[in-house]
């Protein structure tokens, strides 16, 4: 028993550690021999140092911590997906519902959610002028298509018991909605919510760059344009370790609410 | 007996589909219940059973004839009405409690807050569920979960209700006991109740009347067989009791004669349950 248990354990942690140390072996390999420009691992955990180990220090308004930097970017993030819930749940409940609505609006939905972050932003300027305003505009409609869609499934799978049950109560519509339609499908919009907020931090960086807004793809942006290419690893590392650990917290959620 | 029953429904006819995919699957359906008669509807799987259940639910409408409950038209659902499905419906993310209480809300709306709760529990106490209030359906066995369904039907204190083959999907044991318990709920109640099922010893345990249905598709009613046994009736008497022997006989020559050869699509092979019924008058015991 104790001899599983010790081979779990091995592959759990030993395996993903093997990995990323023949990756950082293939990346100490490569730096200055194949790639002239690409910073040693060495060099780089060196020069980001002060980023890291100070994580939420402001030294200016160029010079600040990563974790300073990803929270900039989080709360961006947060305002964008937000607006994209508040649009995308409503859209998919509308869509899940209504066969002609589905029919009329489904064709076009494809067709624009695969539009990249980049073709957005600029009509998000043309629209508000403004940078932040369209850096919103550009996280919302692009994260939202996983929320409208797998809301819209999950509405269109609400077992016909369970509508039977609120037409034979005669619950009202309120009541329909809050305590019968609502809790049927919310397993499904999690998965969607998870999947938008993927999105929503997969664009932060692309919005980041073109704006020029404070925040850990506006750091990137810079520096490399002051030729500091270690941070530039330092800062996809930071948004790699971010996005996963939200969707971690995301999926956490989505697995309780599917246990019921 | 036709005119001013209670709940009444006259040359009803039910069919899905258009074209060459129509397919009637009731036909000329005639009943009469009084107010506090139990009536039992025994036939066959795919008969249906269920369609008329909705059609009295006011869930679908029919396509020829008319459905009256007190002298007027069903329409739609109604509070008049409670309906147990088959299988259980309950809302799994709701416990045994807020299951029946979103029941009780809805139909007693206006009541405060301690009388609906203090009714809610009443009848979960009546199903012998009390214990059970806090629990989801997820965590109860089959029997529990009908009894919650029972529960909630009851507690919006229907005219009549209506049951789905309320215990088709419990086993033989869990089976029994409920069949006690709708009958000790029903005496104590005196409703309305149109129970459907497809195992005649069920029918004959509760029923005052037993109604075959036919085979379908097209089903119809065979002739009503009253059940003139006193209550409370004892099941262990079932297989030796003259007065069992003969109803069952007279439903189940019904069912297996007349009403297998309905609509031109005759069985070739009786329910099993059916079958060994007729035979030896052992238990039925359907799935």
């Amino acid at each position: 028993m104790s001899k599983t248990k010790i081979r779990f354990d091995v592959s759990a942690v030993l395996l993903p550690v093997a990995g990323a140390l023949l990756l950082l072996a293939l990346w100490a390999a490569t730096s200055g021999t194949v790639s002239k420009n690409l910073p040693s691992p060495a060099k780089t955990w060196e020069v980001s140092k002060p980023f890291v180990l100070a994580p939420f220090e402001k030294r200016g308004e160029l010079d600040q911590g990563v974790a300073r930097f990803a929270w900039y970017s989080l709360v961006l993030v947060a305002k964008g997906y937000a607006i994209a819930l508040l649009l995308g749940a409503p859209l998919g409940f509308i869509l899940g519902w209504s066969k002609l609505f589905a029919k009329s609006f489904d064709p076009i939905i494809q067709v624009l959610r695969p539009v990249s972050p980049l073709a957005w932003l600029p009509l998000g300027l043309v629209l508000f002028e403004k940078s932040h305003p369209a850096a919103l505009f550009t996280i919302a409609i692009c994260s939202m298509w996983p929320t409208v869609l797998n809301t819209a499934l999950g509405v269109r799978s609400i077992p016909q018991d369970y509508l039977n049950v609120a037409r034979v109560l005669q619950l009202s519509p309120a009541k329909t909605f809050f305590k019968v339609l609502l809790p049927a499908a919310l397993p499904y919009m999690f998965t969607g919510f998870r999947l938008s907020l993927g999105i929503a931090w997969l664009v932060i960086v692309a919005v980041e760059m073109l704006t020029g807004s404070p925040g850990i793809g506006g750091f990137l942006w810079q520096e490399y344009n002051s030729l500091i290419y270690e941070h530039i690893i330092l800062c996809i590392l930071t948004i790699g370790i971010v996005g996963f650990v939200l969707d971690r917290m995301m999926s956490a959620v989505e697995h309780r609410l599917k246990a019921v | 007996m036709a005119r001013g029953s209670f709940l009444e429904l006259s040359g009803v006819g039910k069919g899905y589909g258009r074209g060459d995919a129509r397919t009637e699957v009731l036909a000329d359906i005639n009943l009469s219940v009084e107010r506090g008669e139990l009536v039992c509807i025994v036939g066959y799987s795919g008969a249906g059973k269920t369609t008329l259940v909705s059609l009295m639910a006011g869930l679908a409408t029919p396509d020829r004839g008319t459905i009256q409950l007190g002298g007027k038209p069903i329409v739609g659902p109604g509070a008049d009405r409670g309906v147990v499905f088959q299988n259980y419906s309950l809302l799994p993310w709701l416990t045994a409690y807020e299951n029946v209480h979103l029941a009780v809300d809805q139909r007693f709306a206006d009541w405060p807050r301690d009388k609906k709760r203090a009714h809610t529990e009443q009848y979960l106490a009546l199903v012998n569920l009390a214990a059970a209030r806090d629990k989801r359906p997820s965590e109860l066995s089959g029997g529990m979960r009908q009894r919650v369904a029972l529960a909630r039907a009851l507690a919006a204190d229907p005219e009549v209700l209506l049951m789905d083959e309320p215990l088709s999907a419990l086993d033989a044991l869990t089976r029994a006991v409920l069949q006690d318990e709708i009958a000790r709920i029903w005496e104590a109640s005196k409703k309305t109740v149109v129970l459907i099922t497809n195992d005649v010893d069920e029918a004959l345990l509760l029923a005052d009347r037993i109604i075959p249905l036919s085979v379908g598709p097209a089903a119809t009613f065979g002739p009503a067989v009253a059940v003139p046994i006193p209550r409370p009736r004892d099941r262990k008497t079932m297989n030796h009791d003259a007065r069992f022997k003969a109803v069952r006989n007279q439903v189940i020559e019904y069912l297996l004669g007349p009403g297998r050869r309905r609509g031109g699509a005759a069985l070739t092979a009786a329910p099993v349950a059916l079958a060994n019924a007729s035979d030896s008058g052992d238990a039925v015991v359907a799935a």
